[in-house]
């Protein structure tokens, strides 16, 4: 006698813990093993690209905040970079080393929440809140400097909105001495515990091959094993003045290339964040701030693509300028857009539960995501 | 590292058969121009080739280059008919540190352009959403369909400059 | 005995049964859960760096109450899809379960439910319902989440009810007895009595169990954190996979009783731990009432240890939830079936060896 058997499709998502925001994610399931996942995307479709065709050039900073919203320095520095390419503007100094700070801060703020949603996933809730304490300090770091404590507009073109706030340099010192003792605390709560450890080693395993063909950046790239990090492969701003490591995934806990890589990757790269703004902060030249923004903000005609690292990867903006005040075309190369394509691949054959597992370790952010 | 120049000598020697076109002439980013249905052919020789191996497509962007006849239709509206549709293909050798911008231009009325699914597989969801707010067709696609706009959304495709917002979806008035 | 109290009181066996069944529930279940709640709250939110409950009463003791008030006032959602009936029976069988297991469970030398001899037969029996319950809420949720969390459920209780009862074959076996009141009884006086430390009989058989009576009680405590689907084994309901598994479709006041049962059952596995390892409701260092001479005050004192030490095992299990992780469907499996079944295996031989001796 033979049991009929019947695969049966779960839909995780849009409305769903696990998925960081409204993604759907089409599971067939051969019992609780995964034969196909199809991701379905666009919940969060807010036109970015239609609206850019439409407003001015400083008028679209803060729109791409709304994109990453986690890594919102981030994504005003990209656009920023690339208009200043397109007018061929030169940014004082000053300016340069406060968008380093800011972006390096940045970066903390944005792997801690995505260490801490990852441990969330996998069932540990106390570094959750443990990560996102000290996000809090990181914001209150950017709420002195612009004010607001999500969505910036601070990185303009050519300048900045505001100069440092005097007691800036105080507070991040002290927030880096008292941030380090709680990375150790945080690795030994939830990165070498043997229940994480177990959950997260071995599974989902990326080959840097597949990822460099699905175009995977960031940090999930260099936990495939690809020393390969814009901030220094492709330099820009004044990142060659500063000395740091770009950690690399090495398989310590199982094969190189899985979640827990993924995930140990980020907490290093923390670590030489905090390096690179510790080192900032002792170079840093004087200077005004606004001295370099432009009246008239109309770029000669041409396209240029012009990219950044931000937390989640590579992060580019394709823009034609056909001469006025508006860009022609603005094309967003947003890294978590490109890293979900990997779902499939690397779910195929696992249990539901290593499908949060996996998820949690691409980190993306839907904002990105349908832009 | 390569120059455009080297890239465009090898690229002419071993694809006789395609015409391509270098242009340095617009500002910042000199691009090669390559028919629409040899586009496939041509990234897997640079995919390929030992000399250039670009082994990874950073982006892939879709333009309405909005360049035809503009017409009223019967309600008034302006719309384009004629012109060109453009994508372009920025690649990279992570290997050899080099970078490539390729463009394909394409009917407007009708864009058809070969996929390059089958070379890289980034080019999946790039591919896909030049085809949701474009409207580009491209051939050979494992799975064209519409990703960022619902799938049942029967109006068009939002990001081509003559595009214009229906009155209602699904019974929800759309402009607020 | 509690029950003659009251015979002898009203001359009625209905009557005095019915006070009997119903005093743990009301004098210590209900409020149990309340405060329970409340103390996991608050265990995690200092554990988190962060407060708790701080709103309602002085620092949030009221908050529970309150919470209860809102769940009460909630509307009671019946899918149209659901299995009505299952579904409206599946939270009362849960609950009867978990807390069908007090009715055995000796609060003090006096207070004492039923002193039936197969004591802790009858608890591990009892609280096989709750399977029964989840499965039927999970199958009648007509929910996909609810289906593989009941499914995972059932396979974890019944994988990690094995270890749990070759440990407590052991104990059976060492003191000749089901009865938990007799189990109680025997581990008397000061805490080298206590089974964890070999029993009361002060020979070289005490001394060679003490090693096999700890192993006993952490593979013990690891299988009924299990059983209790508590983290780091809260695979059934795993909020961050499954929603919250089988009571995802809950609502009102039928999630209310989940949510009690949970905690009842928390303090069930606690007791019985307590009553086979941690010498029941004897207390530690000897009894005030023996020491000023009050006979009226042991039992008082009695049932004051029992809840210190349930409590204190309460709050194991939830400082272990707010520090680990959760397993995955098949490591849990493998954890039962590969290492803490042969353990506990082994150490019943090797206790039967030494209980030979």
């Amino acid at each position: 006698m033979s049991v009929r058997t019947e695969e049966m499709v779960l839909n995780m998502g849009p409305q769903h813990p696990s998925t960081h925001g409204v993604l759907r994610l089409e599971l067939t399931l051969d019992g609780e093993i995964i034969t196909k996942v199809v991701p379905h995307i666009g919940y969060l479709h807010r036109c970015f690209e239609k609206h850019c065709e439409v407003m001015t050039y400083p008028q679209i900073i803060p729109y791409t905040d709304r994109m990453d919203y986690l890594a919102a320095m981030g994504n005003e520095f990209g656009y920023v970079i690339a208009v200043e390419k397109l007018l061929g503007i030169q940014v004082p100094e000053r300016v340069e080393y406060i968008r380093v700070i800011m972006a390096e801060l940045q970066r903390i703020a944005s792997h801690l929440v995505a260490i801490g949603t990852y441990g969330a996933d996998i069932g540990a809730f106390t570094p959750f809140l443990y990560c996102f304490r000290d996000r809090e300090r990181i914001l209150n770091l950017f709420e002195i400097t612009c004010g607001a404590r999500l969505l910036y507009n601070y990185i303009w073109i050519g300048g900045l909105s505001h100069d440092l706030h005097p007691d800036f340099i105080r507070l991040t010192k002290e927030f880096i001495r008292e941030f380090k003792p709680n990375l150790k605390e945080l690795n030994n709560l939830l990165t070498f515990n043997k229940i994480f450890i177990d959950r997260t080693a071995n599974v989902g395993i990326l080959p840097l091959e597949t990822a460099i063909n699905f175009g995977i950046t960031g940090p999930m790239l260099r936990a495939s094993g690809l020393k390969w990090d814009l901030r220094k492969d492709d330099t820009y701003s004044v990142y060659n003045k500063f000395d740091f490591n770009i950690p690399v995934g090495d398989g310590r806990m199982g094969t190189v290339g899985d979640s827990w890589d993924r995930y140990f990757v980020r907490v290093l790269e923390m670590e030489e964040s905090l390096k690179i703004i510790e080192q900032a902060i002792e170079q840093i030249p004087d200077g005004d701030v606004t001295a370099a923004i432009p009246k008239r903000i109309k770029p000669p005609v041409g396209h240029i693509y012009s990219r950044v690292e931000n937390p989640r990867g590579e992060l580019g903006y394709f823009i034609i300028s056909d001469g006025s005040t508006s860009p022609f075309r603005v094309k967003v190369r947003a890294p978590s857009f490109v890293n979900l394509q990997i779902m499939d691949e690397l779910c195929r054959g696992h249990l539901v539960a290593d499908v949060i597992a996996i998820l949690g370790s691409v980190d993306i952010v839907l904002g990105e995501v349908d832009r | 590292m390569k120059s455009l120049e080297e890239i465009v000598e090898i690229l002419k020697n071993n694809l006789p058969d395609v015409v391509l076109e270098a242009h340095s002439e617009i500002k910042f980013e000199p691009f090669i121009l390559i028919p629409s249905d040899k586009i496939d052919k041509v990234c897997l020789f640079l995919r390929d080739n030992p000399e250039l191996y670009f082994d990874s497509l950073v982006n892939l962007s879709a333009v309405d280059d909005f360049n035809g006849q503009k017409i009223k239709d019967e309600q008034g509206n302006e719309i384009m008919t004629g012109g060109t549709m453009s994508v372009y293909y920025h690649l990279e050798s992570i290997k050899f540190r080099h970078k490539l911008l390729l463009k394909v231009t394409t009917e407007r009325d009708d864009p058809i352009v070969n996929s390059v699914v089958t070379v890289w597989n980034s080019a999946n969801w790039h591919e896909r959403e030049a085809f949701d707010l474009f409207g580009i067709k491209f051939n050979n696609h494992p799975d064209l369909r519409r990703i960022l706009m619902p799938y049942d959304w029967e109006f068009g495709h939002p990001l081509r400059k003559d595009y214009q917002n229906p009155e209602f979806y699904q019974g929800m008035k759309v402009p607020y | 005995m509690i029950y003659d109290f009251f015979y002898n009181l009203t001359g009625s066996v209905i009557i005095s049964g019915t006070v009997v069944a119903l005093l743990p529930l009301f004098a210590f279940i209900l409020p149990f859960a309340l405060f329970a709640v409340l103390l996991e709250r608050k265990v995690a939110g200092h554990m988190q760096d962060r407060l708790g409950p701080m709103r309602v009463g002085y620092h949030g003791i009221l908050q529970t109450v309150a919470d209860i008030i809102k769940l009460i006032q909630k509307e009671d959602i019946i899918a149209k899809d659901n299995d009505k009936l299952f579904f409206n029976i599946a939270p009362v069988l849960t609950f009867a379960g978990s807390y069908a297991a007090f009715a055995v469970i000796p609060f003090s030398s006096i207070f004492l439910g039923a002193d039936i001899d197969l004591g802790i037969f009858y608890v591990i029996a009892v609280t096989g319902l709750v399977v029964a319950g989840i499965l039927m809420a999970g199958w009648a949720s007509n929910n996909k989440y609810s289906l593989l969390g009941a499914m995972r459920s059932a396979a974890q209780i019944v994988s990690y009810e094995i270890p749990t009862i070759l440990i407590v074959l052991s104990i059976v076996m060492l003191t000749g007895t089901m009865s938990l009141y007799d189990l109680s009884e025997n581990q008397t006086a000061y805490f080298w009595n206590w089974n964890i430390f070999g029993g009361p009989n002060l020979d070289i058989q005490k001394f060679l169990l003490i090693p096999f009576m700890l192993i006993g009680f952490i593979i013990i405590y690891i299988s009924t954190l299990a059983e209790v689907n508590r983290t780091p084994f809260d695979i059934p309901e795993a909020e961050s996979e499954l929603v919250s598994g089988y009571h995802t479709e809950y609502s009102g006041m039928k999630f209310a009783m989940f949510f009690l049962a949970e905690y009842a059952n928390m303090f069930a596995v606690s007791a019985i731990l307590v009553i086979l390892f941690f010498g029941g409701y004897q207390s530690p260092l000897g009894y005030l009432g023996n020491t000023l001479n009050i006979p009226w005050l042991i039992p008082i004192e009695q049932f004051f240890w029992f809840i210190f030490k349930g409590i204190f095992f309460v709050f194991v299990q939830m400082w272990l939830r707010w520090t680990l992780p959760r397993l995955r469907v098949d490591q849990l499996m493998t954890a039962s079936w590969k290492y803490l079944i042969p353990i506990a295996f082994v150490n019943l031989l090797i206790i039967g060896v030494i209980s030979l001796i």
